[in-house]
């Protein structure tokens, strides 16, 4: 079954005071259908880049390369009209501040409702709707609530109205940006099991943008683990985490402060992430990287299949966990 | 050392720390968990001297330290503060020698007696920054490296009790445990002590000897890292334990 959405070298060139930047070098991974892929990096790595281009929200200037196939259709070189009906229908997206993304002067039951409005359904088949959607994203009292306006939402009440926003143009993908990374850690644990829950009930497929390699670990089925731009390793999510083929990869799972275990501090990798402006040549993470030989300087690797489902970009993905 | 007892701070009618009692022994490295708003920033602005207390006591070896305008020279400088966003504490404009010869300025007593130059590099070197980031602007550094400048900063006047307000937050994953690790060797190194204050309680765990835990003002719970991790004896601290996310459960547990 081809996927939902492929990404197949993807490049984004963004204009800076600099000189041209290119922010995403050759990004290539598949969204199977009801699927969740969690797209994992630090500053600089391009994840965000990478799901802008997806929705097409790129500042002005930005150059794009490579192709992305929505069902097979090449999306990136549609017309206007039709990338405009992808996105917020086909394709919904949740943030990090929901705030910014809410109208602050419209009831919340309004703006969740307008997608249905203008789709033509009828005032009473509208508000029944929203009740629904409010009740879906775990909205308490929905009838009650859909009259409030966003500044009388917590932070995890406005995360859900964002949801129900989301789900109103019944989407094949979520895209979701750093969706708990401004909420409590109780919060943020209610709301990952409703996007969970969501994804698997609806059959939806998610994109999963988040530093935190603890929310992809939890939610994605996929992981693409980026650095400096470029996808530095790719697989099922468990696979990833408890056998990395990328040095960074293991870097950053032991990295991972946890509440059992004292070991995030162990073994620091030295260092700052890459950024696009300054890519080391050869790997760019070489720099970094406790196994960095020659090769690793100068060669630039591809991303190559190592074993069923997982790819690498690592010279020496074989010995990663070996060492 | 520090002792915090009965300390209530209002704001208005809202009461943020409500009869909290606290204290960090020498070189021990206190932790202050809670989530927004449950007051633990209040704790370390009134330790620091920055808030000023509706009741209760701090005190340092057992003298009371009223707000940092009227605290001595020595004792203002016993109790040095590192923030969560090293860029806007930092002066941006500043080189990175000026900002630590502002601190022996304001500090005299702490100041070196030889050349102030090598002492700069032999902090930045203290801290793991190469000497000739000296020369720079704080805002052509890193993240990571600016953290590293704060902690110099606050080490440059030779502090007894480091406090470290989401000190780590702001910075990648990678580099946080950088900082974390340099913090627990400088800890060593120069006999701190720390109150290091987070919502995180994965990144607490990594340094603290003690963890208490802060909701609505309250102090609800508080003993030794191991045990308050362990064997969590209030409700909040176990929903919070229930919420905190590990790496190596199974893809669909999120919590309970």
């Amino acid at each position: 079954m081809s996927p939902l959405l492929s990404v197949a070298g993807l490049v984004v060139d963004l204009p800076s005071p600099a000189g041209v930047l290119r922010v995403v070098d050759g990004v290539s991974f598949d969204i199977p259908e009801a699927t969740t892929v969690g797209l994992i990096g630090e500053s600089g790595s391009g994840k965000t880049m990478t799901a802008n281009a997806v929705i097409g929200l790129l500042p002005g200037g930005a150059v794009l390369d490579g192709a992305l196939r929505w069902r097979g259709e090449d999306v990136l070189r549609a017309d206007p009209g039709r990338r405009r009906r992808l996105r917020g229908r086909e394709i919904a997206m949740i943030f990090q501040d929901p705030l910014a993304a809410l109208n602050p002067t419209q009831r919340i039951g309004r703006q969740v409702g307008e997608i249905l409005r203008r789709s033509g359904m009828r005032r009473d088949e509208v508000r029944r709707r929203v009740v629904e959607l409010f009740d879906r994203a775990g909205i308490p009292e929905p009838s009650r609530r859909l009259r409030n306006y966003p500044h009388e939402f917590s932070g995890g009440m406005r995360q859900r109205a964002m949801i129900a926003l989301a789900l109103a143009g019944n989407p094949a993908l979520l895209l979701a940006d750093e969706p708990t990374t401004a909420l409590d850690v109780t919060v943020q644990a209610r709301i990952l099991r409703l996007l969970r829950s969501i994804q698997r009930d609806e059959g939806l497929a998610m994109l999963l943008v988040s530093h935190d390699l603890r929310v992809v670990a939890h939610v994605a089925h996929q992981v693409v683990v980026m650095y400096a731009g470029r996808v530095a390793e790719r697989g099922p999510t468990s696979a990833v985490l408890s056998r990395p083929a990328h040095p960074y990869t293991r870097a950053l799972v032991q990295s991972v402060p946890a509440v059992r275990t004292r070991t995030a501090i162990a073994h620091p990798l030295p260092g700052a992430p890459a950024s696009p402006a300054r890519r080391p040549a050869g790997c760019a993470f070489h720099p970094r990287c406790p196994l960095a030989r020659e090769r690793c300087r100068s060669e630039q690797p591809v991303v190559r299949q190592v074993a069923d489902g997982r790819w690498s970009a690592c010279h020496f993905a074989g010995e990663v966990s070996r060492s | 050392m520090i002792e915090v007892r009965e300390l209530t701070v209002k704001f208005k009618r809202f009461v943020a720390v409500d009869d909290v009692s606290l204290s960090v022994a020498a070189d021990e490295t206190v932790g202050l968990v809670g989530e927004s708003g449950s007051g633990k920033t209040t704790v370390a602005r009134a330790i620091v001297g920055l808030q000023r207390p509706d009741s209760g006591t701090i005190t340092l070896d057992g003298v009371r330290l009223g707000p940092v305008a009227r605290r001595p020279k020595a004792r203002q400088r016993a109790i040095q503060m590192v923030f969560q966003d090293p860029r806007s504490s930092l002066n941006p404009l500043m080189s990175v020698a000026s900002i630590i010869n502002e601190a022996w300025r304001t500090h005299p007593d702490s100041a070196p007696t030889g050349d102030r130059t090598m002492a700069v590099h032999r902090l930045l070197e203290d801290v793991g920054l190469d000497p000739s980031v000296a020369r720079h602007r704080a805002d052509e550094l890193s993240g990571g490296q600016c953290q590293r400048v704060s902690i110099a900063r606050a080490l440059a006047v030779k502090p007894r009790l480091l406090v470290c307000d989401e000190a780590v937050s702001a910075l990648d994953v990678s580099v946080q445990a950088q900082i974390l690790r340099l913090l627990v060797d400088l800890r060593r190194r120069h006999r701190l002590s720390m109150l290091f204050i987070s919502h995180d309680l994965g990144v607490v765990h990594q340094i603290a000897d003690r963890i208490a835990v802060m909701r609505g003002g309250v102090l609800v719970e508080e003993g030794p890292a191991t045990e308050v991790l362990g064997s969590p004896r209030h409700d909040y601290t176990r929903s919070l334990l229930d919420a905190a996310l590990e790496l190596n459960t199974h893809h669909g547990e999120v919590g309970k």
